[in-house]
């Protein structure tokens, strides 16, 4: 079977997961190798996912991770919340 | 990575006994690991960084004192993530009040694929507009305007870099559902940065070397 495009947009996402089943992968791989825009579609997605991941997208509020522990050290001190075994 | 895994996991298993055990101050390290996690979860769905703060550090309080609950069949990252998602869904019906509004709500025209934005010129997308700080915005703002189910699910998997299992567990839905969400998110997103992908500083020689992923 000849994929098309749209077929192969449809696991884009699974692609790059790579969650698809070996012989769809190797249809796919035939039709990237032929198709530009398919090939784009999934580079351009590929990046978007890289920058995602990267920590500098999303930055935390600073000074976050301090009041954190600053408010489990509260917590620790207090003795009604310790955890039991149950 | 498959053996530093585990070793994190004994270690995790290790320390957990040991706060149990009374070396409550231990629980610090514990979580150390997972602040971001814990923040971006609850950012994912309260959408505003007072109340993803505020939710954070109930939900690492909670996961404190129920400790004694957790069992080991999970791991200790899913399950906070899990007690996060629920301190921030609270939050959530704190303050939009409307208690009737699900917060599964359907989207319309979920079975219908979305369909990514061609780009013909794609030799010219080079790495180095990835670290264009216009496009990182782009790309936050894009994220953060994501329908709720979307953007959720995409944070967890593509941000905080659960698997799909770990994902569907956190936020109370199947498997399938995560994949479809998760590849609608992403071909949304295809969509709305396909410009900024497209059009591109020309290339400086020797940048590539430098990505961290080359």
């Amino acid at each position: 079977m000849e994929l098309n495009c749209k077929h192969v947009w449809a696991h884009i996402s699974e692609y790059l997961d790579q969650s698809v089943a070996p012989e769809l992968r190797e249809e796919i791989e035939r039709h990237l190798e032929h198709c530009e825009i398919c090939s784009a579609i999934l580079d351009s997605t590929r990046n978007i996912l890289v920058l995602t991941a990267d920590d500098r997208t999303f930055e935390l509020p600073v000074g976050y991770s301090k009041r954190l522990h600053e408010r489990l050290a509260r917590e620790l001190e207090s003795e009604e919340g310790a955890p039991r075994k149950s | 990575m498959g053996a530093n895994t585990l070793t994190m996991e004994r270690n995790e298993a290790e320390l957990i006994t040991r706060i149990l055990a009374g070396q409550k101050e231990l629980f610090h390290d514990l979580i150390q690991p997972y602040e971001r996690m814990v923040y971006m979860t609850a950012f994912a769905i309260v959408k505003n960084e007072a109340d993803a703060e505020d939710c954070a550090q109930g939900a690492v309080v909670n996961a404190y004192r129920n400790l004694g609950k957790f069992r080991g069949h999970a791991k200790f990252s899913t399950w906070l993530v899990t007690i996060a998602v629920n301190e921030a869904r609270q939050k959530l019906r704190k303050t939009r009040r409307a208690s009737e509004e699900s917060l599964d709500e359907v989207v319309e025209g979920e079975e219908k694929p979305v369909s990514p934005a061609p780009l013909t010129d794609w030799r010219e997308i080079p790495l180095e507009a990835l670290e264009r700080k216009e496009l990182r915005e782009a790309l936050r703002s894009a994220i953060t305007e994501l329908p709720d189910i979307y953007r959720q699910i995409f944070t967890l998997r593509d941000i905080e870099e659960l698997n799909v299992a770990e994902t569907a567990a956190a936020l109370g839905i199947n498997e399938n559902m995560v994949k479809v969400r998760l590849h609608r998110a992403r071909m949304m997103l295809q969509r709305s940065l396909a410009p900024y992908l497209k059009t591109t500083a020309p290339a400086r020689k020797g940048f590539w070397g430098r990505m961290p992923w080359n």
